[in-house]
């Protein structure tokens, strides 16, 4: 073969690799018993050379991962100890700082062997029903409240599986069939992918990975440079505060763009919480890298050479950094707020291309449901633990309005609200849009969603509450509006807390409204077909249009008209 | 009406519509462009030309199998009627939420595709059904009937009706449904409970927003063209081909006209499914290749592969989650943007990305000279000496390999430093890579090894793919069936009457309920032999028993088919063994200790598979009559080399042609590689086999 012909056969092996860990990532979503996993895609897995250095990475998964399974086969690799890797053997560990960032993921690395030598590994991630502890939640005073901890160790040498950690496992969690089941996904996926692996190596006549791995990272270190010297040489502050816990956190962050790489530094940031929202390094630097990626290279793949030129710097002990033994379990919420701040200081770099601040984190809750304690229950009524996904609005685009209740930056789906229902006594009365909620501009900010949550007859519950932007709503850029705040009550009317357990009597409901997205220049500038289209559809009501945007009283009554007919605006 | 046993096969494709005629089993067929203003014309044309050929009048057809792209198209082009739906208080948006998810994670300019119907022709009432499908507030039917009012001021020529939990209790869906006939005896009525009645509102809303959408166009079509047929003295029964393989009624189509999207491809894989019966091979593997696709169907004990779910009109690259879902049961296909038009190009990691970008036919691919300066999948394959430029589809395009050198060297030869022929020989090892990596994905999550599986290749671009696809796959044998060019509307003439009918309903093991499941089973399966009934007075009609399992806790279901005795002698064990051997074979192992439910229940009426005659496989091989021989690339050598050309219709019974050669026809053309050598059949299939298994036989 020419040389360029054996250019042709990397170029078909960097292919299937990307496919093999995408066949990797399919085998866990079809096998594991966490919702987060299978409904909500959250979850990661990846190839890595034989020095631990990531080759491809699934698409199938959520950007929390990205950097974090980067680095982590290097940490194994340390920690195990090369002399004391064999062929059948899987590693585990569930370490915030070493893995992917809370105690709810357990990540697993497989070591990859080629008639007989070490060629590369295997790893993946997936979120956990239960870790043990005080359950998911952000009401820990430090990890060792949130779980059982799992160092980097052997799940199975050679072939054996350490039946001594299962019990450990088994004997501190609250669903142990479904934790050995999730373990025992993770590790088959692994195996799946090695496989493919070997068939690849066969097919091609490899020995080790030593050539393809040259082209994947030389190829994805070049195009991804490119991109940032192509940028001006600059540097940028954004900063932004949102709700925190105890206290409100600021996020500030300074963007330094050099020849060669683009540097996040976290200096100034708050310090940790004493609640469990505190986030490790690890995961606000995939965040940031992230939210870089989007805006400069979105389609180069991720593998350690492209996201090598994204460099992240924060003070130990702020909330962007948080060491041992700081409680981290609802770490996303300060984490999906990290793209917002990198985007306010990228903004003063590059103009029009990013967009207005959204909802951000992810507005999820936990309803720990029982028989009602206030009178006598019904015989049928059961205890039970519903989770559940939702988003609010996404910041306006600089030429597109922001996505409806969709979720940004986290790559999570909701679920069916009638799933949902058979997981539990829970009743959604209410999942949808809620009008005006987003920004108003000359592209408007996505809507939030109404969500109205109660139980069914016989019972009451606990709910724990992990919302932020109450009291900071998401931001408008260039002249346009900030979206619209969360809030959060009882059906009663009395008031209740974005964040941390509360408790709902008998025959109360829920109601929340989730923020929409901030608008994205001066809402004078919409065009009028826009504003008339949002007003059909009920996206803006016939006040926000007069009031916000300036439509006539005669074309508010025109587009009345046309909806009572029934056209389409 | 005309009792014959000649049929007709008829396929509505985006380009062309094809007409097969069977005369004791022969087959007549022809090609003429889809007339999109008025399909039917199209039909009546190709109808013409192949009776005229038969030699017999139209009068003379004693039944016609329909199959059309246009339900498809009209979701994808958004052409349907002016539509409202009528949902449950506070879920005025679930179609307009989807799953709240971005299908590309790495584009800030993302646009969702926007729902069927905007919102302001999304309406909603009072009214709760519960899980269970208890009712937890009652519906108030003075509330409905001034909807009702307001929807008849507006003017709408269908509704759908989605409620939330209507597929455990209809009762709702039902009295809205009796206040919209009394007060719009005119409209059109679709009902969820009754479209799709399965757990999981985006999609099953979808499904009714989509089947009330089409319906009144489909309807009018439908009607339209029994008129048209009849004025041809053509008075025949005439039957539509469904997504899930199989026929039914032209009332039945007119009523649930979603069941026909993507009816055109489902015969495609009948198609193949029946050439699998007449060799007897249980696990197969259908690949069609055409201009702008290919699509990829597991085939097993000769029956393609059934969902009940799937994802129509993607927006994105053909991207998961960028189209909207489809609840009904359907042939699991995979497609994927890969063509004989596909466009390359060289991305910023210095890669040639193949598709989904197509050249379509204008302006073609650069070959065809009619302007097109990016590489095709066709350009890619005329440099490598795939295809003759003098005899392109029959010699009626005369192809330009200058402008394919052109375009490979300019478009992908001057970044990676490749001369015109490495660039071909990359641009078609990538494209058939991406179809071996979807192929491999699809085999995964099914639990299937592709090793001991058999192609069947069809569509203008397959068979000049296959043999290298093979490769890649461990593929061993690969049969290449004559007819390949209108084998959707053969697939058509092979499908039985079929309804599959389903429910969600769930049920723990653990509180398994024989009475009730024997109870559900025979509403389902009186419900689907109705539909079969309908379509065949006489006929014997079997059913088929699928239900849906899991463990507790997961969020995917497996398909465990049961026997009628299993089915309607329920006991707890042994759906747990089925389960738990199905679990084992797709994942390795079963879980110990956790409870299994089960969430949907199907019924398949179907009259019997047509006896199919195993055909006797030759054993005796003499020398296929060469014609000459050209230069064609082999990559799995990595060069060119002298390759034999053989012309398919001079080859006989038992003719063997080792490869490297080339086996040429109208329609497309045969590689057969190094690797491999090709058998010609007695039932006309060219087998290409290893050069080793050849051999042997």
């Amino acid at each position: 073969m020419s040389i360029n012909q054996s250019q042709v056969s990397l170029q078909v092996m960097w292919n299937r690799l990307i496919s093999v860990v995408e066949e990797q990532a399919q085998a866990l979503v079809r096998t594991a018993f966490s919702t987060s996993v299978r409904e909500a895609g959250d979850l990661s897995a990846g190839v890595y050379d034989v020095a631990g250095q990531m080759l491809a990475q699934a698409v199938t998964g959520t950007p929390g991962h990205v950097n974090a399974m980067a680095d982590a086969v290097g940490h194994f690799i340390r920690r195990i100890g090369r002399g004391n890797i064999f062929e059948g053997d899987i590693y585990i560990t569930n370490d915030p700082w070493e893995g992917t960032g809370h105690l709810h993921d357990i990540t697993m690395v497989t070591p990859s062997f080629h008639n007989g030598v070490l060629v590369g590994f295997f790893a993946c991630t997936a979120h956990i029903v239960d870790i043990g502890g005080r359950g998911f939640g952000a009401d820990a005073a430090s990890v060792y409240e949130e779980g059982l901890y799992i160092p980097i160790m052997k799940f199975a040498e050679s072939g054996e599986v350490d039946q001594t950690l299962v019990r450990i496992v088994r004997g501190n969690v609250r669903e142990p069939d479904q934790l050995i089941g999730d373990m025992y996904a993770l590790a088959t996926c692994n195996e799946i992918g090695h496989r493919r692996l070997t068939d690849m190596m066969a097919e091609f006549g490899l020995r080790d990975l030593t050539g393809i791995a040259e082209f994947i990272l030389e190829n994805s270190r070049r195009a991804t440079i490119e991109r940032i010297a192509a940028l001006p040489r600059q540097s940028a502050e954004g900063e932004m505060t949102v709700d925190g816990f105890s206290a409100p956190i600021t996020l500030k962050v300074k963007l330094t763009i050099a020849d060669d790489h683009i540097l996040s530094d976290f200096t100034g940031t708050s310090g940790v919480d004493k609640k469990g929202i505190n986030c490790p390094l690890v995961y606000a630097k995939a965040y940031a890298c992230y939210a870089l990626k989007c805006a400069i290279a979105p389609e180069i793949p991720n593998n350690a050479a492209s996201l090598a030129p994204f460099l992240i710097e924060a003070p130990e002990n702020s909330i962007v950094n948080a060491v041992h033994p700081a409680p981290v379990a609802l770490r996303h919420i300060v984490g999906h707020f990290v793209p917002d701040a990198v985007y306010n200081a990228l903004d003063k770099i590059i103009p029009a291309m990013v967009p207005a601040e959204g909802a951000g984190c992810l507005c999820n809750f936990q309803v720990s449901l029982r028989p009602r304690t206030d009178a006598e229950a019904p015989a049928d009524a059961v205890r039970s633990e519903v989770l559940t996904f939702n988003s609010g609005g996404s910041g306006a685009r600089p030429e597109l309005d922001g996505l409806n209740a969709t979720a940004f930056p986290s790559g999570v789906m909701t679920m069916p609200i009638e799933a949902t229902e058979h997981a539990g006594p829970v009743i959604i009365w209410r999942k949808e849009l809620r009008p005006d909620s987003g920004g108003a501009g000359k592209t408007r900010g996505g809507l939030g969603q109404y969500m109205e949550v109660g139980a069914r007859e016989g019972h009451e519950f606990d709910f724990q509450a992990m919302f932020d932007r109450v009291n900071h709503p998401a931001r408008g850029r260039q002249g346009g509006a900030n979206g619209a705040p969360t809030t959060i009550s009882r059906s009663d009317g009395s008031a209740m807390q974005g964040k941390g357990k509360q408790f709902v009597p008998h025959g109360q409901r829920v109601v929340l409204a989730f923020p929409g997205g901030a608008g994205y220049g001066d809402p004078a500038n919409r065009d009028p077909m826009a504003i008339k289209r949002d007003l059909a559809r009920g996206y803006i009501s016939a006040q926000t249009a007069k009031s916000d945007y300036g439509l006539s009283d005669t074309d508010i009554s025109e587009v009345e008209k046309a909806v009572q007919h029934g056209e389409i605006v | 009406m005309a009792q014959s046993s000649i049929r007709m096969g008829v396929d509505i494709g985006g380009t062309f519509t094809d007409v097969v005629l069977e005369i004791d089993g022969q087959h007549t067929s022809t090609k003429v462009l889809t007339t999109y203003a008025a399909p039917e014309n199209a039909i009546i044309e190709g109808i013409h030309q192949v009776c005229a050929k038969a030699g017999i009048g139209p009068g003379d057809i004693g039944q016609i199998i329909h199959g059309t792209t246009l339900a498809t198209n009209a979701l994808i082009e958004r052409r349907g009627a002016k539509t409202a739906l009528i949902t449950t208080k506070g879920f005025r948006d679930v179609i307009e939420m989807r799953t709240e998810s971005r299908f590309e994670q790495y584009d800030l300019n993302l646009q969702l595709p926007d729902p069927l119907l905007p919102r302001n022709r999304r309406y909603t009432v009072a009214g709760r059904i519960d899980a269970t499908g208890q009712v937890l507030e009652p519906i108030d039917r003075a509330e409905v009937e001034a909807l009702a009012d307001e929807l008849v001021f507006a003017g709408y020529e269908s509704i759908a009706v989605g409620l939330i939990h209507s597929y455990a209790n209809d009762s709702h869906e039902k009295l809205v449904r009796d206040v919209l006939q009394e007060k719009l005896p005119d409209a059109m009525i679709s009902i969820s409970s009754e479209v799709s009645p399965q757990m999981r509102e985006y999609e099953r809303f979808n499904t009714v927003v989509a089947n009330a959408y089409i319906k009144p166009l489909m309807k009018s079509y439908l009607g339209q063209l029994k008129d048209r047929l009849r004025d041809q003295g053509i008075d025949c029964n005439i039957f539509l081909m469904h997504s899930g393989g199989g026929i039914i009624s032209i009332e039945s189509a007119a009523e649930f006209p979603v069941r026909l999207v993507e009816s055109g491809p489902a015969g495609g894989a009948v198609f193949a499914a029946h050439i699998a019966a007449r060799y007897g091979l249980d696990k197969v593997l259908s690949f069609d290749m055409g201009g702008t696709t290919a699509k990829i169907c597991l085939i097993k004990n000769q029956t393609p592969k059934t969902s009940r779910v799937f994802e129509v009109a993607r927006t994105y690259r053909f991207k998961k989650g960028s189209g909207m879902p489809i609840s009904i049961p359907v042939i699991d296909m995979v497609e994927i943007g890969a063509g004989g038009g596909s466009l390359a190009h060289v991305d910023a990691m210095r890669q040639i990305r193949v598709g989904p970008e197509s050249a379509g036919s204008e302006p073609g691919p650069a070959c065809y000279g009619r302007g097109g300066k990016q590489p095709a999948v066709t350009d890619a394959d005329l440099i490598l000496g795939k295809l003759d430029p003098e005899n392109f589809a029959g010699g009626s395009i005369k192809l330009n390999a200058e402008n394919s050198a052109t375009a490979l060297e300019e478009v992908l030869g001057k970044t990676l430093d490749m001369d015109a022929q490495t660039a071909g020989f990359g641009l078609a090892e990538v494209v058939d890579e991406n179809m071996a990596n979807a192929a491999r994905v699809h085999a995964v999550e099914n639990g299937e090894d592709l090793s001991e599986y058999t192609m069947i290749a069809f569509g203008g671009a397959a068979p000049l793919h296959a043999g290298r696809l093979c490769e890649k796959l461990g593929v061993e044998r690969l049969l290449v069936p004559p007819g390949a060019g209108v084998g959707s509307a053969i697939g058509f003439l092979c499908a039985p009457f079929s309804f599959e009918a389903n429910r969600s309903v769930y049920m723990k093991l653990s509180d398994f309920a024989s009475d009730t499941i024997v109870t559900l089973l025979k509403e389902l399966q009186r419900e689907a032999t109705g539909f079969v009934r309908n379509c065949d007075a006489e006929a014997d009609i079997l059913s088929d028993f699928k239900v849906y399992m899991r463990y507790t806790g997961q969020g995917w279901e497996i398909p465990i088919t049961l026997t009628a005795d299993q089915a309607l002698n329920p006991d707890a064990d042994t759906f747990l063994r089925l389960f738990e051997d199905d679990y084992t074979k797709l994942f390795g192992r079963p879980v110990e200790g956790l409870d299994v439910e089960i969430t949907v229940w199907a019924v398949n009426a179907t009259t019997p598979p047509k006896p199919v005659e195993r055909i006797d496989q030759v054993h005796k091989l003499s020398p296929a009559i060469s014609t000459g021989s050209r230069s064609i690339f082999d990559p799995a050598l990595g060069k060119a080399i002298e390759s034999d050309i053989v012309e398919r219709t001079t080859m006989r019974a038992g003719h063997r042609v080792a490869g490297p050669a080339v086996i040429t026809e109208d329609e497309t053309t045969i590689i057969v590689p190094s690797s491999r050598q090709a058998h010609r059949q007695t039932d006309g299939c060219i087998d290409v086999l290893n050069q080793k298994t050849g051999d042997k036989s």
